[in-house]
Order: C-alpha cells, then sequence, then structure tokens
C-alpha cells in the first residue's frame, strides 16, 4: 500500500513539475509566425522540389508571405491554379504564366550516332562527362547514364533503354527544373509547354562547326542558317554554329522543321501535315 | 579491339576480395579450432558444423527468398559468422539452441539491416548473447577438457576461471595450463597460443591492423592490474584475466570484426580501451562472470560516434618547421 | 630506406621496357600538335593555314600565367587548324602540320656534346625555361616556370628531384637517367642556380638500383647534390609524398611545397631544362615508355610531339591481339585512349595496353567497412566515407573531410577487396566542391 502511494506521488510531482517547467518554456520561446505561412503552405503541393528555388514548400510559402507583390514568385509544380489559390489567401494578384515543360535537347540515339568506344566507369553522367567527352563521337551529346532521372522527383524523365536518350512524360513534368541542373551537358530546357502541347525545337546542342558535326551525328545541328532565313518571326538565331528557336517568339508555324537538312528541328503533338509538300526548299 | 574500354584511372586492382578476406580469417581460426576439437572433442566438431551450416543455409533462404537478391554465401562472410558462433558456445550446447543462435544471428543481427556491411553489431556476438541471456543454464555450463573425448551433451561439466573466480571456489589452472587452453570455457576461447597465433597471421597477412587487440589486451591488463594492486584478495591477477574467458577470442577475433569497428587508427583505439575497460568492469564488479560480449557489442553501438569524432592523422595535420 | 609516412600501397611492378636502349622514333607524314595542355588556357596559335615552320619554331604562344609555349616538333607545312580529340578525352585546338623533310632551326645545338657550364644569371634560365615551353613531365605538365618562380616573400632551401617513377610499367625516367645522367645533372645545376638554392636531392625508389649507383657516381663532382634511394611504395612520385619522404616536411592541407622551401621537379623536366638552357632546343619530343603483358616490343622510345598514337603505337610493333584498353601513362593515374586519332601531348609518359580482361571492372560489393582504403589513403583521408557523401551529394560534409586533398592516386580503388569505385565518386565531388568553393571566393 505504501509503495503504491510512495510511486504514485513520486510520479505525479515529476508531471507536474514538468508540466509547469513546460509551460514556462513554451511562453518564453514563444515566437510569433505569421498564420498565413500555414495556410499558404497548406494551399501548395507539398513536393518540396526545390523547383521555385526556394527550400521547400515552407520556405516558398515564407516567401510569398513576407514578399510585396508575387512577380518571380512561381510554383512550377502547382502551375497557374495553385499560384491563384495563394494570391487570393494573400490578398494579392498574380499574373498567369504559360505552362512549361522540360525538354532533352539530344537526337544521338543510337542509330544516328553510332557508338565508338565503351565506358566501364561508374554509372553516372557527371562522373563520365569529367572523363571524356562521351562513347559516341559527340562531345555535346547525351552521355545515357541516367542523372535526369535519378534527380526527377516525379518519375517525369526516363532514359529509353533502346534510344539511350531521356524521354520526358508531359503529364507527370512539372517543370521543376531538378533535371536541367542535374544534366552536365546542359541538354535540358525548361520551355513552353505550348498550345496542345505543340513545340518546335532545335534537338541538338552540338557547337562544333558543320562538318565535324554532321560527322558524329546524322541528326546534328550544322548551323547552316537555313532556319533563320526562313522563318517568319526572327524567332531564330545562331551562335556557335548552334541554332536556337526562341519560343516566346515562335508562332509554331513549322517553316524551319521543313528546312532543317539534317531534321534536327522537332515538332512535337502537331497533326499530320495535310498537304505532302516537298522537303527540298526552292533556294535549292 | 573493337572497341576500346575506357574507364577513369586507376586502370588496374590489387586483386583483393572479400572471399579473401573472410578466407584468411576463417584460416587464422584454425589453430584455436584445432585445440577446441582436441579438449572438447566430438562435442565441438558437431557444434561447429551445426552452427557454420545453419549460418551459410540460413543466409541463402533469407538473400533468395526473402530479399529475392542473388545469394552471396560464397564471399564466406555467413560461414565465418557461424564460425565465431561456435566458437562462442559451449561444446554440449543441444543443436536446437544452436541453430535459434544463428537464426538471430544472420536473420537479426545481421540481414535485417541489410546484408553483409550494414550491421551495427556483430552477428556472432549477437547470437551468443541472444543464447546467454534465453538459456543462461545451458550457456554458464562448461565441459570438462578431456583429449579426444567422444561425449557430446552427456560431457561431464566443469566451471571456468571466471566463474570460480566469481563464486570463490574451486582450484584454479596454473597460468601456463590457461595459456595452452587446458580449461573449461567455450569451445573456442580457451587456448590463448592458438589465438595469438591466429592473430599473429591476420596482423602479417594485413587482414587486420594491431590497434583493437593489442589496446584491449593492454587496457585490461593496466585495469586489472591496477584493481588488483589495490586489493588482491578480491581482484584476480591481471594475467588471470586476459587468459581467461572470451578475452582472446573477443579482442583478437569478435572485436576486429570489419564491420562493426570503427575506421581509423585512433578510432581503433578509442575502441579497445572502451571494451578492455567495460570488460573488466562487468568481471569485477558485475553480475556475470564474464563481459567480453557485452563489452563489444556496447562499444560495437558507439563505432559510429568514434567514426564521426575521431578522424585518422591527415597529411600535413601536425606542421613543423 | 626513406618513404613517405601515411598510406602507400605496392602495386606489381611489371617494368618489362627496363633497361631497355631508347629508340628514335620515326617521323610520321602527318602530326596534330594540340595547343592546349592538361592544365591550365590553350596557347594561342601563332602560325596559320599554309605557313611553312622549322623544328623548334614557335607555334603556340602562352595565353596567360599558367599556360605555356607550343613549339614545332616537325618541319613542314601547316595544312590547317582545327579541333582534335586529344588524349584528354575532348575535342580541342590543335594545328595539323604535314611533314617534310627535317629541317631544324638554326640556333638549336643537336650535337651530343655535353655542355657543363652555365654562365647565364637567374633570370635568363627562367627566360629560357619559359620560352622553351617546358611543362611538368611527370603528367600534370605544369609550366616549369612558374614553379621555379615562388611567390613573393617565399624561399625555397632544397630543390627534389622526382625521379622515382613509382608507376608500375613506366621506365622512361629510369632509361633517361642512365643514357643522359651527365645532362640531368647539369640541368639540376641549371635549376639551383634559378631557384638560388645550394642543396638538392634526387629521390630515386629502389628498384632502380643502377640507376642509383650511376647518378650517385656522377654526383660526386657536383657539390650539393645528393641521390637518395627510396623505398618503392606507391604514390612516392607524388609532390607532397615524395617531400615528405625526403626531408619530412609535410606540406599543410590546401598549401603549396614551396610553403616547406621546397621545390620538386621532374627528372625529365630537369633533363628537358638542361636541352633548353644549353643547347637553346625547345620542349618537341619526349621519352615514352610502350609496354604492357602482351606488348610485342615493350622499350622507351624518343617520340616528337603531336605523333599519333597509331605510328607510336607501329613503331613498338603494333596493338596486341586481346587489347581491351590503351592508357596514355601509368596504370594508377593513366588517362585510357578513345582511340589511335589521338596525338601525344608533352605529359604522355607512356602507352600501356591492358588484357581484355584486365580492362574490365568487376562488380561492386557492399562496403565491408574493412578500413583499407583509409590505411592506404597517403593523405590520411577516409575514402569510403568520401565516396557514401559524394553519392549522397553532401558537398559541405564533403569539404569539411577535406575531399579537396585528395592527389587522386587511386590507392583507394586499387585496394578495395569489394570492387568499389572509390576515387570515381570522389574525383566528382572534389570536381564539384572545387567549384563551389571558387565561387565562394568570386562571390566575396
Amino acid at each position: 500500500m505504501n509503495l503504491i502511494l510512495i510511486s504514485l506521488l513520486t510520479l505525479g510531482i515529476v508531471g507536474a513539475a514538468s508540466a509547469i517547467i513546460l509551460y514556462f518554456v513554451a511562453k518564453k520561446f514563444y515566437v510569433y509566425e505569421d498564420p498565413r505561412i500555414d495556410e499558404v503552405e497548406a494551399a501548395l503541393p507539398a513536393a518540396n522540389c526545390g523547383g521555385c528555388g526556394f527550400p521547400g514548400c515552407r520556405g516558398f510559402a515564407n516567401a510569398c508571405v513576407s514578399a510585396d507583390t508575387l512577380d518571380g514568385l512561381n510554383c512550377p509544380v502547382g502551375g497557374n491554379d495553385t499560384m491563384q489559390a495563394v494570391a487570393s489567401i494573400l490578398g494579392k494578384t498574380v499574373a498567369s504564366s504559360a505552362p512549361t515543360v522540360a525538354v532533352v535537347r539530344c537526337g544521338g540515339t543510337c542509330d544516328h550516332r553510332p557508338r565508338m568506344n565503351e565506358y566501364d566507369g561508374v554509372q553516372h553522367c557527371f562522373i563520365a562527362h569529367n572523363l571524356y567527352s562521351g562513347e559516341t563521337g559527340c562531345s555535346w551529346g547525351c552521355l545515357g547514364l541516367g542523372d535526369c532521372e535519378v534527380s526527377c522527383e516525379f518519375d517525369a524523365i526516363k532514359v529509353n533503354p533502346i534510344t539511350k536518350i531521356p524521354e520526358v512524360d508531359e503529364d507527370k513534368c512539372t517543370s521543376c527544373g531538378a533535371c536541367v541542373r542535374a544534366c552536365p551537358k546542359l541538354l535540358i530546357e525548361i520551355r513552353k509547354k505550348g498550345p496542345k502541347s505543340r513545340r518546335i525545337y532545335v534537338n541538338c546542342r552540338n557547337e562544333d562547326k558543320g562538318h565535324i558535326a554532321k560527322k558524329s551525328c546524322d541528326v546534328s545541328c550544322i548551323g547552316c542558317g537555313k532556319c533563320v532565313q526562313v522563318c517568319p518571326h526572327e524567332a531564330i538565331t545562331i551562335t556557335n554554329n548552334l541554332a536556337f528557336i526562341h519560343d516566346d517568339k515562335c508562332k509554331l508555324c513549322r517553316k524551319c522543321v521543313e528546312v532543317c537538312p539534317t531534321h534536327s528541328i522537332v515538332e512535337l503533338n502537331f497533326p499530320p501535315r495535310k498537304v505532302k509538300e516537298p522537303l527540298t526548299p526552292e533556294g535549292d | 579491339m573493337e572497341k576500346l574500354i575506357i574507364s577513369p584511372a586507376p586502370h588496374i586492382h590489387g586483386g583483393d576480395t572479400v572471399a579473401k578476406n573472410m578466407t584468411g580469417v576463417i584460416i587464422a581460426l584454425i589453430p584455436a579450432l584445432l585445440v577446441g576439437f582436441y579438449f572438447f572433442g566430438l562435442g565441438a566438431l558437431v557444434v561447429t558444423l551445426t552452427s557454420v551450416a545453419a549460418c551459410v543455409l540460413i543466409e541463402y533462404l533469407i538473400q533468395k527468398y526473402l530479399l529475392k537478391e542473388q545469394p552471396s554465401i560464397m564471399d564466406g562472410s555467413a560461414a565465418l559468422t557461424g564460425l565465431l558462433l561456435a566458437m562462442n558456445l559451449p561444446s554440449n550446447l543441444p543443436l536446437w539452441m544452436i541453430i535459434i543462435g544463428a537464426i538471430v544471428a544472420i536473420g537479426i543481427g545481421k540481414m535485417s539491416f541489410g546484408g553483409l556491411g550494414n550491421n551495427p553489431f556483430n552477428p556472432a556476438l549477437v547470437g551468443r548473447v541472444f543464447l546467454l541471456i534465453s538459456f543462461p543454464v545451458q550457456m554458464t555450463t562448461w565441459p570438462r577438457p578431456v583429449p579426444f573425448s567422444t561425449a557430446y551433451l552427456d560431457a561431464e561439466t566443469a566451471p571456468t576461471v571466471l566463474s570460480m573466480l566469481k563464486e570463490n571456489f574451486g582450484e584454479l589452472p596454473s597460468t601456463m595450463e590457461m595459456f595452452l587452453g587446458n580449461m573449461g570455457g567455450s569451445l573456442g576461447e580457451i587456448s590463448a597460443i592458438a589465438l595469438l597465433i591466429g592473430m599473429a597471421y591476420m596482423i602479417i597477412r594485413k587482414i587486420i591492423s594491431w590497434h583493437i587487440p593489442v589496446s584491449i589486451l593492454a587496457t585490461v591488463f593496466i585495469f586489472a592490474g591496477i584493481l588488483h594492486l589495490a586489493n588482491p584478495e578480491v581482484y584476480a591477477a591481471p594475467a588471470m584475466h586476459l587468459f581467461s574467458g572470451g578475452l582472446m577470442l573477443g579482442a583478437v577475433f569478435m572485436a576486429t570484426d570489419y564491420v562493426t569497428s570503427p575506421m581509423n587508427p585512433r578510432g581503433m583505439l578509442v575502441y579497445g580501451v572502451g571494451i578492455g575497460v567495460i570488460t573488466v568492469v562487468i568481471r569485477a564488479f558485475g553480475a556475470y562472470p564474464e563481459g567480453v560480449s557485452f563489452a563489444i557489442l556496447i562499444m560495437n553501438a558507439f563505432t559510429p560516434l568514434i567514426n564521426t569524432y575521431i578522424k585518422p592523422r591527415r597529411f600535413g595535420e601536425k606542421v613543423k618547421k | 630506406m626513406k618513404t613517405f609516412r601515411i598510406g602507400g600501397i605496392h602495386p606489381k611492378e611489371n617494368k618489362f621496357s627496363a633497361g631497355k636502349k631508347i629508340q628514335v622514333a620515326a617521323i610520321p607524314k602527318q602530326v596534330v600538335i594540340p595547343l592546349s595542355h592538361y592544365i591550365g588556357a590553350p596557347s594561342e596559335a601563332v602560325v596559320k593555314r599554309g605557313d611553312l615552320v622549322k623544328v623548334g619554331q614557335l607555334i603556340g604562344k602562352a595565353n596567360g600565367f599558367i599556360s605555356a609555349n607550343v613549339h614545332s616538333s616537325v618541319s613542314g607545312k601547316v595544312t590547317k587548324i582545327d579541333v582534335q580529340l586529344d588524349a584528354t578525352g575532348y575535342k580541342r585546338q590543335a594545328v595539323f602540320i604535314d611533314v617534310d623533310g627535317d629541317e631544324w632551326l638554326d640556333n638549336i645545338d643537336r650535337s651530343p656534346d655535353l655542355k657543363r657550364e652555365c654562365n647565364l644569371s637567374k633570370e635568363e634560365i627562367l627566360e629560357k625555361i619559359k620560352d622553351a615551353g617546358i611543362v611538368g613531365l611527370g603528367g600534370a605538365t605544369f609550366p616549369a616556370h612558374v614553379k621555379l618562380s615562388p611567390p613573393p616573400g617565399k624561399k625555397a632551401d632544397v630543390l627534389i628531384i622526382n625521379a622515382v617513377e613509382c608507376e608500375s610499367y613506366l621506365t622512361c625516367d629510369h632509361q633517361l637517367m642512365l643514357e643522359k645522367g651527365e645532362e640531368i645533372l647539369v640541368g639540376v645545376t641549371i635549376l639551383m642556380k634559378a631557384l638560388e638554392v645550394k642543396r638538392a636531392v634526387i629521390g630515386i625508389e629502389n628498384n632502380k638500383k643502377d640507376a642509383i649507383a650511376h647518378l650517385s657516381n656522377l654526383a660526386k663532382i657536383y657539390p650539393g647534390i645528393e641521390v637518395e634511394a627510396l623505398k618503392v611504395q606507391y604514390p612516392q612520385g607524388g609532390e607532397k609524398q615524395l617531400i615528405d619522404a625526403i626531408i619530412r616536411r609535410q606540406v599543410p592541407s590546401g598549401r603549396i611545397p614551396i610553403e616547406v622551401g621546397a621545390v620538386v621537379q621532374n627528372v625529365g623536366t630537369t633533363f628537358a631544362v638542361y636541352e633548353a638552357v644549353q643547347k637553346n632546343k625547345p620542349m618537341i619530343e619526349r621519352v615514352m615508355t610502350i609496354t604492357g603483358k602482351d606488348a610485342p616490343n615493350p622499350g622507351n622510345y624518343l617520340v616528337r610531339l603531336g605523333v599519333y598514337l597509331q605510328n607510336v603505337v607501329d613503331e613498338a610493333g603494333g596493338v596486341p591481339e586481346g587489347t581491351g584498353k590503351i592508357v596514355g601513362g601509368g596504370p594508377m593515374m593513366g588517362r585510357s585512349f578513345m582511340n589511335l586519332n589521338v596525338p601525344m601531348a608533352k605529359g604522355s609518359a607512356g602507352v600501356l595496353f591492358l588484357r581484355d580482361e584486365e580492362a574490365v571492372r568487376k562488380p561492386m560489393k557492399n562496403c565491408i567497412r574493412c578500413t583499407k582504403c583509409v590505411t592506404v589513403c597517403p593523405m590520411g583521408l577516409e575514402p569510403f566515407l568520401l565516396m557514401n557523401q559524394s553519392e549522397r551529394n553532401m558537398w559541405p560534409e564533403m569539404e569539411k573531410n577535406r575531399v579537396m586533398d585528395c592527389i587522386e592516386c587511386g590507392s583507394c580503388s586499387y585496394t578495395c577487396p569489394s570492387n568499389r569505385p572509390l576515387l570515381d565518386y570522389i574525383r566528382y565531388g572534389k570536381t564539384t566542391v572545387g567549384g563551389i568553393i571558387r565561387s565562394r571566393a568570386t562571390a566575396k
């Protein structure tokens, strides 16, 4: 009896003392936090991918609450809907931005770009890139070892085992930019998704002179400039023997696709052309 | 020559393998094992074979059917665990207990953490301590050493030196007898000389470094020596401590387990001193007569901490002008 | 016998070409001379298409502080200046020359006579070394004149000549010492004069007893030059390891050897310095070892720079059957060649044929935490830990664990019983952490 009483008393005293101490400590070290941060965080997708440039969703929520305007703040995963929700919580306005998607700019599949040697190191693009230019003759193209695949939190980019080129799953891609940072060859770009996912881009990053590029890969951009001449919207520029289509100027007219001699400009998700025109332009 | 192979340097490899290291340890165990067979006869043989076979089989089954990965029993680590477990058991232990010990050692001590290289505690010791706590009577009745005996479960039993010291009874064997191994105990721990031969082999073959065994033995000797000088009536002489019980086996083979010991010489010394101190504390003041297994397991738990805070001597650390 | 105090391994030596006389390789029809080096900025071409050049003529001018001049190794006509896949594994600028005869510049002394006296001042010597485009021939190809000009306030008190040749297979330095011992010693006196030091030590590993005896004998008449026999251990040829082995001073983390008063030069570089200063001959050729277990004709060859690997290999009897990998340099730190159309550069110390079965790595297993990598690391690092952190992109932790100290000797990967590619990952981490440190420095 005595034993039970003593145990109860000791435990009770310890419990009470702890509660009192905890109460005062909690009071003493209380930190005020804007309750809107929690609200904004709840509206975010909770992917914690860092695609917004802040450490995790809470970091982004914090930035949204403390910023004067929402300009320049964008959650690539949630897109416009999420940003509208955030704006309404905070009573701010946000301009809607066009949806974007990651695009791999290398068309050097095994058929187009024969393998010249065999890499036997760690299957890691960055390590191979540090060592040498790659298994093929093209020192700019995809190594196919899958750093982008590992970096993707959303399972949206996968190296095709047959072509050895990564492919982006548009539905899953949130354009968070993790793969862009992971690729040592800087092949991946965040581009406008385009209406009905229609896109035109130069599927090559090779900055070598035309004859060298052509030798190492059939579908490389040789910097011939035909696309620049034919583009009615001045959306294409050539720097270092490499064409680039600016997605803010491109009107998706597909003229460049037709003239490209190496088929390194690709169109995605367009309906098939109604009239089959000859591929050779009039100038020839 | 069709396609040249490209890889980062270095382009050659020393040819060392996991299997070579494990076989090296097994070879180093042979002298102690032979002494065990000599003094405990058939029982020792049965226990050893059962333990090794059980460990290898359990690892194979777990890898094949539970983890669904390529079984790696050929690297010898499971066989080594089985051998070490057997050496820590009395040679009159029933078969089913040995198999339980093997299941705990491999299943819980090793594979549940991800297999070779990931276990925080020495699997053989996990198995042994599990048996010691579960079956204290069977685990602490050791057969009397009789050369070439054919007895197994029915072997005549004898107390160990440490339990004699703890309980203050019986006539202690001479230091020389203890050194050679003519005393009661687990089947692999009795002969200090055979274990020391194994240690010398492993150090020469560079399988282990001297740091762990030497620091454990030195610490036990010094610490036990201080206690002995303070009160020779109560505390045994340091030589008694060195040659009795599982200390030699623990210091040479159990504490030096690659996976669970620290990763640099300085850390190894700290680890060894820790094991030595805890061993003597348990032996002198604890309830159990023997404390090496517990000491090693406790220091295994400290290994990650030692690895974090004690770094190897870096090049250029001390600037000599 | 002296050696460095931390770590080290001893791979099988396999010096098949030891004692083979240096043979002069034939000059092919076309050479391609790379304008860039392993380290530093590429040189700037000073010739153009169609120019006629002579042997020894300047074709690439040093571009920046850590850069070196490049000279033509043949006489003939420049056909183009274009990119060429070189030993670094990337396409880089190079000068293509069609060979026509073998006409040398007039001021180059091609006689074999030994010229002992050097009456030039320190500045004149440095100028000549710089003009001759001499880089460290040990492999890193760091420009020699930069190392010989200590930063203000720092003073060297000892010159160390690296003649250890600790890589297996390679013998070019060994043979050079046997054949050009006297010239090397004159080169050492020139370097001593340039550095204003009274003491020079030539460190040679003890597997080259004939070279040790030969040089010790010759060195008797040169005051201040000692020959030190060293225990055979890799990576003794590492700059910091060699200083530790010979004068027992350890260069602190992140510092350079001059801070402990030492300057290290390779023995091949020393010979090149002799030729540049005494004979006006710029760096246009070097001794290379061509070797391998199946090599038909392992030996040491004097090869002009810019010669295609194909020509060099033909010189030694072609690529042996069953070769899986061709390594430029030693087996521990060399780079594997992508094909045979690669020009030889100043840092190419050897060509090594590895058999198919040697060339392929064995599958990697779990780390068994055996501590062997920690034991062999000559810098006292923890390779297993660095690899784990690199796999997980833990860059700040790697920096704290001193990844930048790694000398990339490969001892850890060589030793690992589980065949783990430790160095691959550490190099990855080192590159990334190095980038982070540089961007932090520029941000300040």
